[in-house]
């Protein structure tokens, strides 16, 4: 069966201009096949998941290097819970020490990348993730 | 029994990538044949003299080392104040000033928008009475400093020039830099709060008010940096960076000023990537082109207002977070392709940099760093050592050439802050930055201990510094206190004389000055210009 294409929201949340990793991750993202809504720069986690609510989207990616990681992967995640979307693959990158990943993993915040991932990795690990959710919804 | 893993032999032996970091191919070896006479003729020259392809100074090092000046600040300005005297005592220079987000963008620690990023990547200042703090006991007539900010530059250099006159210090002894380069913030670090023409107003009003009240200060930092760390080229660096000079000459220009009354104070700073020639070549290319253009093309006639001053800072984006150690062997040859290029100041990055904002320790190795390249290594005894060699001139004529057809084709958009607004430099080196990504997914080019040589299982053994979440809280309660505090009604008249100069064309600069000697605050400075000026957005794209 065809799978239709995965569509990601991908998004750079509060004060931060580092976009280059974002960039290339939504062109690579593109490349393995998926849609990306990339929203940029200045988002609020309110005009995150909105966006994914309205796109209906698979994943939503966060790219955070300004040290603010944890307020602003919290935020979203819990904003996703509220608006019905909790069951979407909430993942990103930047500069977040292994402690806080383990923290926000135990929130349900799925894998974070960092510097030196190869794009292909973050793609392959979207794919597995959207691919058994949807998996489980039609069983 | 358990096995001995199998000895893997040889991993690589050869060097198989034939051409730079920026992708420029090149020949196994040079020589006369691959350098025209001009090239070691007239475009040479000698150190310190035009077209200063060499160096600015005749004796260069022997006169005067480069400033060794580590960009710093976390936390509170007391923490960033604690930092500062770090180096100091441990034989650092010059000062350079991190400030947090919110403070780049112009924004209150109390601003819901402040939320979670206060002190995280920088110092907090929110008016006078951080500045105060920042400096306290720093002898500002005696040690320069530089500030690393740009949108709301003009209102926290005001702050630093009230807290001056505070503690007595005439202005006129004030040195240092403000980065104060707007153009490369909407190309690449994307921290803006108007659209382009107010900022760059701002930026020509403080080039008049220091030429007369500031006149050791470097007005401005035209800066290469950050758009190299966004993806660009070595050449895509090198020309967006003088082009965003030359716009600012015009503007000046254009605002009534004669080119040799500011020309003098501007500054740049460029980034010192991994490929060591290439980047030396695009240091020299730098000082050759800015020469020629501002002696031929708007006819400066102060062999100063013609001299390409820069601070060089080692590539950022070259480290990795994987063998964090062997980042110290990254930045050293950057640090000193930067010191072969002739740069007047520099900043070595800390080992933990992918990680973190860097610790005590790996700060302080990267000073040392710089101290052995001065003290021990001997290169900074000859003027230009490279000069002359075939491979260097040849690459320096090439970055040359790559950036004149650079602005061609941006004077053809109809100059910078057009092609700005059609997003042409930041399509340029988003390219860049996807093209360099795919050559390392393709392993055509290599980073070690990411694309080879990786460890398996790395544990990380080195410290890690981490901001504290009271960082914010207590930034936030000093600031309502500072608010019940000061003088109200001067602050409420200051920043409405403030909005009403803003209406006019008036200098700014007095205005933003009466402000901070009263503690205004910098969020609410910037939403009074705001209302004048409007906010910038960007056009997403990737």
């Amino acid at each position: 069966m065809n799978e239709h294409p995965i569509k990601v929201v991908v998004a750079k949340p509060g004060l931060d201009g580092h976009d280059r990793g974002a960039k290339v991750v939504a062109r690579a993202l593109v490349e393995a096949g998926m849609e990306v809504v990339y929203l940029g720069l200045r988002q609020t986690p309110e005009s995150i998941v909105a966006a994914a609510v309205e796109e209906d989207a698979d994943a939503i990616g966060l790219s955070v290097l300004s040290g603010a990681h944890m307020p602003h992967f919290t935020k979203v995640k819990a904003l996703m819970d509220t608006e019905g979307i909790g069951d979407r693959l909430l993942t990103g990158g930047g500069i977040i020490p292994t402690k806080d990943q383990e923290t926000l993993s135990a929130l349900g915040v799925g894998r974070l990348f960092g510097p030196g991932d190869d794009p292909s990795t973050i793609a392959e690990y979207i794919k597995e993730r959207v691919y058994a959710r949807r998996a489980a919804e039609r069983n | 029994m358990a096995m001995k893993p199998p000895v893997t032999i040889p991993h690589l032996s050869q060097v198989t990538d034939c051409t730079t970091l920026s992708g420029r191919p090149v020949l196994s070896v040079y020589g006369p044949d691959d350098v025209f006479a001009d090239d070691l003729g007239d475009s040479l020259g000698r150190p310190g003299h035009y077209p200063y392809t060499r160096g600015v100074h005749e004796s260069m090092y022997r006169g005067k080392l480069w400033t060794m000046r580590q960009f710093a600040g976390m936390g509170t300005a007391a923490q960033t104040n604690a930092r500062f005297r770090f180096l100091l005592n441990r034989g650092q220079t010059g000062l350079s000033t991190a400030f947090d987000n919110p403070t780049l963008y112009g924004w209150d620690s109390d601003d819901p928008i402040s939320a979670g990023e206060v002190g995280k990547t920088g110092v907090a200042m929110d008016s006078l009475a951080d500045m105060e703090r920042l400096f306290d006991g720093i002898p500002l007539d005696r040690v320069s400093t530089s500030m690393t900010i740009n949108a709301p530059a003009a209102w926290i250099f005001t702050m630093f020039l009230a807290n001056a006159e505070k503690r007595g210090i005439p202005l006129a002894q004030l040195r240092g830099t403000l980065q104060n380069d707007i153009l490369k913030e909407y190309i690449a670090q994307k921290e803006w709060i108007f659209p382009p023409e107010p900022h760059i107003r701002l930026i020509t009003d403080l080039f008049a008010f220091c030429a007369e009240h500031v006149p050791q200060w470097n007005t401005i930092s035209i800066s290469g940096y950050h758009i190299r760390e966004a993806g660009a080229t070595a050449a895509q660096e090198l020309a967006f960076t003088l082009m965003d000079g030359f716009t600012y000459v015009e503007h000046a220009v254009a605002a009534g000023m004669s080119v040799d009354d500011f020309a003098p104070r501007l500054s740049f700073f460029f980034n010192a990537h991994i490929d060591f020639f290439e980047e030396i070549a695009k240091l020299r290319a730098a000082r050759r082109i800015w020469a020629r253009h501002m002696k031929e093309r708007y006819g400066a006639k102060n062999p100063r207002s013609w001299l390409c001053r820069f601070h060089v800072q080692t590539a950022g984006c070259s480290l990795t977070a994987q063998q964090p150690e062997v980042n110290i062997v990254r930045t050293a040859i950057e640090a000193l392709a930067g010191v072969l290029g002739g740069c007047q100041s520099l900043h070595t990055n800390s080992m933990d940099e992918a990680l973190a904002l860097p610790s005590d320790k790996a700060v302080e190795i990267a000073l040392r760093t710089q101290q052995v390249i001065a003290f021990e290594s001997g290169v900074a005894s000859v003027a230009d050592p490279l000069g002359g060699s075939y491979y260097v001139e040849r690459l320096t004529r090439e970055l040359e050439e790559e950036a004149e057809s650079y602005f061609a084709k941006i004077r053809d958009l109809g100059g910078m802050v057009p092609a700005i607004e059609r997003g042409f430099p930041q399509q340029e080196l988003t390219r860049s930055a996807y093209e360099y990504q795919r050559a390392l997914s393709e392993r055509r080019k290599m980073q070690v201990g990411v694309t080879e040589f990786t460890n398996e299982n790395e544990i990380l053994e080195i410290p890690i510094l981490e901001i504290d979440e009271s960082v914010e809280t207590n930034q936030i309660s000093a600031l309502r206190v500072l608010r019940e505090s000061r003088d109200n009604v001067a602050v409420q008249d200051s920043l409405d004389e403030l909005e009403r100069t803003a209406r006019t064309k008036e200098n700014l600069v007095p205005k933003l000055l009466s402000c901070s000697r009263v503690y205004c605050t910098e969020g609410e400075i910037t939403r009074r210009l705001i209302r004048v000026f409007g906010e910038y957005r960007e056009q997403a794209f990737f």
